[in-house]
């Protein structure tokens, strides 16, 4: 198909481009005219393709299989070379590379694949084009809000070397890779994209060159190659074993026991590249580096890939494994689970902006493994609806944390307080992203609400970690709008120096958030039903609540544009003593002091350095146990 | 059309009902403290002087706003209860309406509704798990999610699957009807040490809308109780009166507890009472099977 | 008859009394005497309350308190003087820091005479205001003209 080699291949043009172009006005022309062909392809692609069965692209030529062997060298070597000055002599790092590249090779050169089907290369199915345009319109307009986030950065960064060549080639490489994981069905080839994405999110970590920035790359490097380890030992098995090296064969392969293992192993490379516990760390790490990279990459679409690859797997978890009464799924979704409710917690604990979006994204990332591992239909329904409704509103989120940080100099959110006074419409727009994500009749909720009504089916433990999760959720968004609505009287005239690009993105995101709440519908009906060939599974009478409750909530901002009558202005009560006109200082018997108001952050209870431990350990007890019944099963 | 007229009634009703049952409120913590009381239209008089009183802003933007909102969006969940709709959708509107009063609150920028503000906000994280629990066990016991057909199933059987569930959720109908130990937002008494938390910036019709968009809450939180007996109206109404009676007796007798115990013992009623009772009823599924 | 008779809220201020006036007012509350017969009810915010009473004189520290609660009122509200000292100074309204009584910085409706005040005489004193109140919620209430020089 055209469409998937343009769109995998088309990137790498711009990519090329970028590293060699020193001008910022080509380079910007280029972002822009390449975001546009990008996003209207993958657009057009997802209007134009079938919509009901998956459709397979034969390899058409023999020489695709030396191209993969030569880009898997190229790859290794870069990460090789990126590894010459390791931290604290981390030498398991260029260990697990070899290995992994080791095996990969010897499968693909020892001739075992000779008597493996080896038919299909690319494929696309509903799933991959909702992935595909996730990718190819918020990734690229993340693109394009970087242009001018990018010299503004360095403009507040004098320290940090300006490497914006590498960092636009990185990006564009990145969107390359990403339509690669979605449209491949060769197992090789998925897992070649699998590590390209990892050594972006590599590069684009450690872009200041800061210590703490080196040693968190590293983190997130071996953290996602220890995905790739399993990964690849997925791809051994699969073809010594089962014969198999495609996608499709491993799921349709007739559901016997023997696929548990990779399935597994492919699951947990998920799990790593999705930041779910214990390798949630990495991700919170990820956050040092530029704001558009933590929208991309580490929001948007590369922690994506691994529930993409989850929910792709989720027919196959349902197995029962030999000799237990659970299934694969199951401890999955416990995983899932388990990462959602300490991380809606954690995020509590958090003032700092990007740390708490970050936790959020563990957190719903964790729901979406939740549904996955449950794949029951209107699990994985809930599942996608909630990748898509996250992709945009968090996007939107990272991206107007990035322009605030850069207007008040800081990314915490007690210095956002009565942001709505100095940057109106900045702030409007954050407060939908932060609606989209936790309040009724947007996107999350929906989606939230259908997770709860799958998952009260089969069990009670996960609506319980769901409902505690989500309660906690609905503090820490709360507590963050509160800050951001309370009105001062100080003024500002920071909004005139966001770039218009900045302007664009930011309001396309907004409109997005509200728009794809109202779509919701179709979207089920046209994608998601086809995909399991099942019937809708909205009934009207859901529509229409919703709508109701959308209808309402559209009707609040007309009140912003009402001519309210004027009132007599009475200052805050406070106990009798005088407020100021800026609204921090008061007047009492011993002068005039100052006053501050500051969030709860309940430390004692939700702070990092208990719970977080906690659940490092919780998890990777769950992962053991989850291997040792997988290989005991498989023996 | 049948809808339509239950929405109808449940807009008009609920003040009348709601307030008288207010007044009766009065009238019995009065008693129990050894006093007269107010009359029994009390809480109506309070509300028509309250539209009678001048509002008043704190700075420029209109706060009311946000409360006409959180009256909106009650009356909305409410709508959605009383016609017999999802019960998952009823509690996330509730809480959506819950949001506008805090941000009315938050808005002010006035140091005494911050605080009374970050506990509202702690109040309904308390109390939203037991609320969605309790849907959760709804479901288990009569394989319904909307109202209307757990009000047409539920029996005798209904109560005795959930008698933990229930007990949790009289334990949050304290929170949600801002009884004492758990009136640590806002307080109906005076003499609290954040004034009035949430509402202190709230003059005339500003308080008047938090009032009746309260009496709609409590017709939410006691329609919630009835759907647990909702196979015999009779024993349901008595029930309802009986719990509210409770947490007056209750308000009368406990001092206001800190936000660490309200919060630690909320979420531990809510799993050990309402989770263990769903994981009970999950093992007796599994058992019959 | 507007519904403000019928619930007035009250905001009570201690100016710098020496506490007997204070302890009568909250004495009203108490079983013996139950203020909620009437609707009366203590708010402690002065956003929501319509009557206002004041016990002890004003001094150079309070003056500003005092203007600033009677400001954070909602209108209609009326002001209720306890006890001789609100109500005029008392003796101490010749000390270096006092300012006499109340009605020297903002109006005062209702004066209640009395040291202590006692608890009658303060319901007294708010029924008599709530008849001012219902007269400024119609915007029939015309101010009485102080007579000058009197020393009660």
């Amino acid at each position: 198909m055209a469409f998937i080699a343009f769109l995998i291949l088309f990137p790498l043009l711009p990519a090329v481009l970028l590293l060699l172009v020193e001008s910022p006005a080509v380079r910007k022309g280029i972002i822009i005219i390449s975001a546009i062909a990008i996003a209207v392809i993958s657009v057009d692609m997802a209007f134009a393709a079938p919509k009901n069965a998956a459709q397979y692209v034969d390899s058409a030529f023999h020489y695709l299989d030396n191209i993969l062997i030569a880009g898997e060298l190229i790859l290794a070597c870069t990460i090789l070379y990126l590894c010459r000055n390791l931290p604290f002599k981390k030498y398991w790092i260029p260990l697990m590379v070899v290995l992994q590249t080791g095996m990969i090779l010897w499968t693909e050169l020892s001739g075992k694949l000779h008597d493996v089907k080896t038919q299909h290369v690319f494929f696309y199915d509903n799933l991959s084009l909702i992935m595909a345009v996730i990718i190819g319109v918020i990734g690229t307009l993340i693109c394009v809000y970087a242009v001018g986030y990018m010299n503004q950065y360095h403009h507040h960064h004098h320290e940090i070397p300006d490497r914006q060549k590498l960092f636009f080639f990185t990006m564009f490489l990145f969107l390359s890779a990403m339509f690669g994981i979605v449209f491949s069905d060769n197992l090789m080839w998925l897992y070649f994209f699998w590590e390209i994405t990892t050594l972006c999110s590599f590069i684009m970590i450690g872009y200041s060159g800061t210590e703490e920035a080196v040693n968190n790359a590293f983190r997130a490097l071996w953290m996602n190659l220890l995905g790739g380890l399993a990964f690849a030992i997925a791809i051994v098995y699969c073809v010594t074993v089962l014969k198999i090296v495609e996608l499709d064969d491993l799921l349709n392969s007739g559901k016997s026991a023997a696929i548990i293992l990779p399935v597994v192993l492919i699951a947990f490379a998920g799990l790593t590249k999705s930041a779910q516990f214990p390798f949630s760390g990495w991700l919170l790490g990820a956050m040092v580096a530029p704001t558009p990279v933590s929208a991309l990459l580490h929001s948007s679409t590369m922690v994506k890939a691994g529930v993409y690859i989850i929910i792709k797997l989720a027919p196959a978890m349902l197995i029962t494994i030999p000799g237990t009464m659970i299934t694969s799924g199951m401890m999955i979704a416990l995983i899932g689970a388990v990462s959602f409710l300490a991380c809606s917690c954690l995020a509590i604990s958090q003032s700092n902006a990007k740390r708490v979006l970050a936790y959020s994204t563990i957190a719903n990332l964790g729901l979406i493994v939740l549904c996955a591992g449950v794949g029951s239909y209107l699990a994985l329904w809930a599942a996608i609806l909630l990748l898509i409704f996250h992709a945009v509103a968090k996007a939107l989120l990272f991206l107007t944390v990035g322009t605030i940080e850069h207007q008040i100099g800081s990314r915490d959110i007690e210095d956002m307080h009565g942001l709505i006074s100095k940057m109106p419409r900045i702030t409007i727009i954050m407060l939908i992203g932060i609606t989209g994500m936790f309040l009724a009749p947007f996107g999350m909720l929906v989606s939230k609400w259908a997770a709860l009504e799958a998952l009260a089916v089969s069990d009670p433990f996960l609506p319980i970690a769901v409902i505690f999760g989500s309660s906690a959720t609905l503090f820490f968004w709360g507590k963050w709008m509160g800050k951001l609505i309370a009105i001062t009287n100080v003024k500002s005239d920071a909004e005139g120096r966001i770039c218009h690009e900045e302007w664009f993105v930011l309001s396309t995101l907004a409109a997005m958030t509200i728009a794809i709440c109202a779509l919701f519908p179709l979207v089920g009906t046209y994608f998601i039903e086809p995909l399991y060939g099942r019937d809708p599974i909205l009934n009207k009478e859901h529509i229409i609540m919703v709508a109701i409750l959308l209808g309402l909530v559209l009707l609040v901002p007309v009140a912003f544009f009402f001519n309210w009558k004027k009132l007599r202005n009475a200052e805050p009560y406070l106990c009798g003593a005088g407020i100021k006109d800026n609204f921090s200082q008061f007047t009492g018997s011993l002068g005039t002091k100052e006053w501050k108001l500051s969030n709860y952050y309940l430390e004692k209870y939700f702070g990092e350095a208990k719970l977080f431990k906690l659940s490092v350990v919780v998890s990777t007890v769950l992962i053991i146990i989850t291997f040792t019944i997988v290989f005991y099963g498989a023996r | 059309m049948k809808l339509l007229l239950a929405a109808l009634a449940f807009v008009i009703l609920t003040p009348v009902v709601c307030g008288l049952l207010a007044g009766f409120d009065r009238i019995i913590t009065a008693k129990m403290q050894g006093r007269y009381g107010p009359p029994l239209l009390q809480p109506f008089f309070d509300v028509l002087k309250l539209f009678e009183k001048e509002n008043l802003m704190v700075n420029q933007f209109y706060h009311s706003f946000y409360l006409i909102c959180y009256l909106v969006f009650m009356v909305a969940s409410g709508i959605l209860f009383f016609t017999g709709q999802d019960l998952l959708l009823v509690i996330f509107a509730f809480t959506l309406a819950d949001i506008f009063l805090v941000l009315a609150a938050y808005s002010t920028n006035s140091p005494f509704s911050f605080i009374g503000a970050e506990r509202e906000l702690l109040l309904m994280m308390s109390a939203e798990p037991m609320l969605l629990i309790a849907a959760v066990g709804l479901f288990m016991a009569t394989k319904s999610f909307k109202v209307g057909s757990i009000a047409s199933v539920a029996d005798l059987n209904t109560i005795l699957l959930l008698p933990g569930v229930f007990i949790g959720l009289l334990f949050i109908l304290t929170i949600k009807l801002r009884k004492s130990p758990f009136d640590l937002s806002t307080s109906h008494h005076a003499h609290q040490e954040i004034v009035k938390g949430v509402t202190t910036e709230f003059a005339g019709p500003s308080l008047a809308l938090v009032e009746i968009a309260h009496w709609y809450e409590t017709a939410i939180m006691l329609g919630i109780i009835y759907l647990f007996f909702a196979g015999n109206p009779v024993i349901a109404v008595s029930v309802v009166l009986v719990a509210y009676f409770v947490e007056i007796l209750i308000d009368n007798t406990f001092a206001r507890f800190k936000w660490e115990l309200t919060l630690k013992s909320s979420w531990a009623v809510t799993f050990i009472f309402g989770g263990l009772n769903l994981i009970v009823l999950f093992i007796i599924e599994k058992v019959k099977i | 008859m507007s519904f403000i008779t019928k619930s007035p809220w009250i905001v009570h201020y201690d100016g710098s009394s020496c506490n007997g006036c204070d302890i009568e007012v909250l004495a009203c509350l108490t079983p013996m005497y139950d203020v909620e017969r009437f609707g009366i009810i203590n708010t402690g915010n002065p956003k929501h309350a319509d009557i206002f009473l004041i016990t002890g004189y004003v001094n150079t520290q309070n003056v500003d308190v005092i203007k600033n609660i009677y400001r954070k009122m909602p209108d209609p509200k009326v002001v209720v003087a306890i006890g001789i000292c609100a109500s005029t100074g008392n003796f101490f309204r010749e000390c270096y820091n006092a300012l006499g009584g109340v009605d020297t910085i903002i109006p005062v409706d209702v004066y209640v005479p009395g040291c202590a005040a006692r608890p009658e005489a303060i319901i007294d004193g708010v029924v008599k205001a709530l008849g001012i109140l219902d007269q400024k919620k119609n915007k029939t209430y015309v101010a009485p003209v102080k007579p000058e020089g009197v020393i009660i």
